[in-house]
């Protein structure tokens, strides 16, 4: 690729052996082209730390990085019909699927799991970009489904992390009926009383923004997600002229209302576990420190208070 | 007289020669013609049997697309009586891609709402070619709402190739819009019924498609994206819609098979553009078929709609 990976792969490969390298030592950084050490990127949560780039992450290393100490228990996705529609297209839809359970090391493109931010226990779902694009189909609509039920019965906030560039076309209309069933089992946590917060991540396309990543209480973005329901191919075809620059990315998407804050990978537990513990009404932690500061809370009374 | 599909050549073949022969005859130059234009009515409708006997899912893709085929409007002209449009979505604008409003069916009021194509150049563009934007969706949740406030059953008539795909459209947030509106169709305690009488185009259709009851018409499509999407993203060959089509399972039976619908209306043959009266009857027959089983039995609609939704997929 570039004299860096011929130059110094071979060398640590004969070192490591081939099973434990990461697949780049050096990742290119797409905004400046500046190269950056893979191990310095990781302790940043893949944020490259000059041009503040957010690179794609896979579901286990988000849940690391999002849970308290990095520890979380994954749930078992529901197991659903594979293939229903015998489909193919240039490739058997069994044997796409075989390829992405092997690249990833999923079942498909969503992972559930149990853990705690700040102390606050949460259920979690993450779509991984890698599967399949993230596509939603019936594996992913009943995993999602299986976690919100999970998080009303263990009365926990939902957190779920989007990326995907929409259905999962290979299983036809099935993949579309997932729109309204991840939307019944939503509403059904909303009406339990519990916060839904969406953490859209780039990129967040199709029918998923047509559904449960556009139904948040609370719409979080990280910086330049693409976010939109038709893909900027299609637009452009549509309307015979260059998109605006910036366009449906997260910070154009906060300017026009749709989400609440774009906010950087590095302080999304803190800003969540912040916002829920207020939502789920969890007492105030002890502030040893701040205490001093902050007066203490206005304790209201009624014979004391002077008339005002 | 009609715009002939390409698998309709031999129809429009003998339909042609059946139109010279009563120009001739009508211009009194021709000998006894009528036992000629009887024999050729008689292999014309024979052909156009042939021709509808076992229509492939990209024939029915071009059924469905019929620019003659019956809309929405001519349904809400067909079966409802009274019928008050209402405009707007209290936010940004109105989009006539989406006609919504109050009306009665055979005397019993109800909820209309539906994407119209239009019919002519004029009234393509008016509609936006049936393909709504954001504010279409949030006059549809309108419109839901009131329904619900006044217990009153929603019918929705679904036909577009999809929400619109514009600079405008996800400006003004179209994705939310569309979840919206479905989270709306789910939410509703009142009945609801959704008859898909054209294509029903991914998002765009699904937004207002979300019912107790889904029915199709028999030349009907419903599809998460359009034949020519697919085959340009799975394929990367334009050519290679007739596959995406098929491979897909598009059809109102192949949906009835996998009981994401719930019936199928049979249109005449043809196709619903060779007899619209009698397909929009046939649809607001069963129409009322449903609503007078939902008067007689209450039931919780929206548990019914939930649970019907979340079983979908479960039991293939």
């Amino acid at each position: 690729m570039n004299w860096i990976t011929n130059y110094v792969r071979p060398k640590i490969n004969s070192m490591l052996g081939r099973r434990e390298m990461p697949e780049n030592l050096w990742i290119k950084d797409p905004e400046s082209g500046e190269m950056v050490f893979h191990k310095d990127l990781e302790s940043n949560q893949f944020v490259i730390p000059s041009s503040g780039h957010h690179m794609k992450i896979s579901a286990r290393e988000r849940l690391k990085f999002f849970f308290d100490n990095g520890a979380f228990e994954t749930l078992e996705n529901p197991k659903v019909a594979t293939d229903p529609l015998k489909f193919r297209d240039e490739k058997r839809y069994v044997d796409r699927l075989k390829d992405a359970k092997a690249k990833t090391g999923m079942e498909d493109a969503i992972l559930n799991a149990l853990g705690t931010i700040e102390g606050l226990p949460v259920v979690a779902t993450v779509q991984d970009f890698a599967f399949m694009g993230g596509s939603l189909g019936m594996a992913a609509g009943d995993a999602i489904i299986h976690a919100f039920e999970t998080a009303v019965e263990k009365r926990r906030p939902m957190i779920l992390f989007a990326a995907s560039g929409g259905a999962r076309m290979q299983e036809g209309i099935l993949s579309l009926m997932q729109l309204p069933r991840t939307t019944v089992a939503l509403d059904r946590l909303k009406e339990a009383g519990l916060p839904y917060i969406v953490v859209l991540t780039n990129p967040t396309t199709g029918g998923v923004t047509a559904s449960y990543a556009m139904l948040g209480d609370v719409h979080i973005a990280e910086p330049g997600a693409l976010i939109g329901f038709a893909g900027p191919r299609v637009i452009e075809q549509t309307i015979r002229e260059k998109l605006p620059d910036g366009f449906q990315r997260a910070e154009y998407l906060m300017d026009h209302g749709m989400v609440d804050m774009v906010v950087s990978r590095l302080e999304l537990k803190s800003t969540i576990a912040r916002l829920l513990k207020i939502l789920m009404k969890t007492p105030e932690a002890s502030r040893p420190e701040k205490s001093e500061i902050v007066p203490a809370p206005v304790v209201v009374t009624t014979e004391a208070r002077p008339q005002a | 007289m009609y715009n002939y599909l390409d698998f309709e050549k031999p129809v429009q073949d003998l339909d042609g020669k059946i139109i010279e022969l009563k120009k001739l005859a009508e211009s009194g130059e021709a000998v006894d013609v009528a036992d000629e234009i009887a024999r050729l009515e008689k292999r014309s409708k024979d052909a156009l049997r042939d021709a509808y006997k076992a229509l492939t899912p990209w024939q029915k893709v071009q059924v469905a697309r019929h620019p003659d085929r019956p809309h929405c409007l001519d349904y809400v002209d067909a079966l409802f009586t009274d019928f008050t449009t209402l405009a707007g979505d209290r936010a940004f604008g109105e989009d006539e891609a989406i006609i919504g409003g109050f009306a009665r069916f055979r005397g019993e009021p109800v909820a209309v709402i539906g994407q119209e194509k239009g019919s002519d150049t004029k009234s393509r563009i008016k509609h936006n070619f049936g393909s709504a934007k954001p504010e279409g969706y949030r006059k549809a949740v309108r419109i839901m709402e009131l329904a619900d406030r006044f217990s009153i059953p929603v019918v929705t008539l679904v036909d577009t190739a999809g929400a619109f795909p514009g600079v405008e459209a996800e400006e003004r947030g179209q994705a939310e819009a569309i979840a919206r509106s479905t989270s709306a169709c789910l939410g509703l305690k009142v009945p609801s019924i959704s008859v898909v009488i054209g294509e029903g185009g991914s998002g765009g259709a699904i937004a207002i498609a979300t019912a107790n009851r889904v029915f199709m018409l028999e030349h009907a499509i419903y599809s998460v994206i359009s034949p020519e999407g697919a085959a340009s993203i799975l394929w990367r060959d334009t050519t290679r819609s007739k596959d995406a089509a098929t491979n897909m399972k598009i059809t109102a039976q192949d949906l009835l098979d996998l009981k994401v619908i719930d019936a199928i209306i049979p249109e005449p043959l043809g196709g619903a553009h060779r007899a619209p009266e009698t397909v929009m009857k046939a649809a607001g027959d069963l129409i009322a078929k449903t609503l007078a089983d939902f008067a007689a039995k209450p039931t919780d609609f929206r548990e019914q709609r939930r649970e019907k939704y979340l079983a979908i997929g479960r039991s293939l």
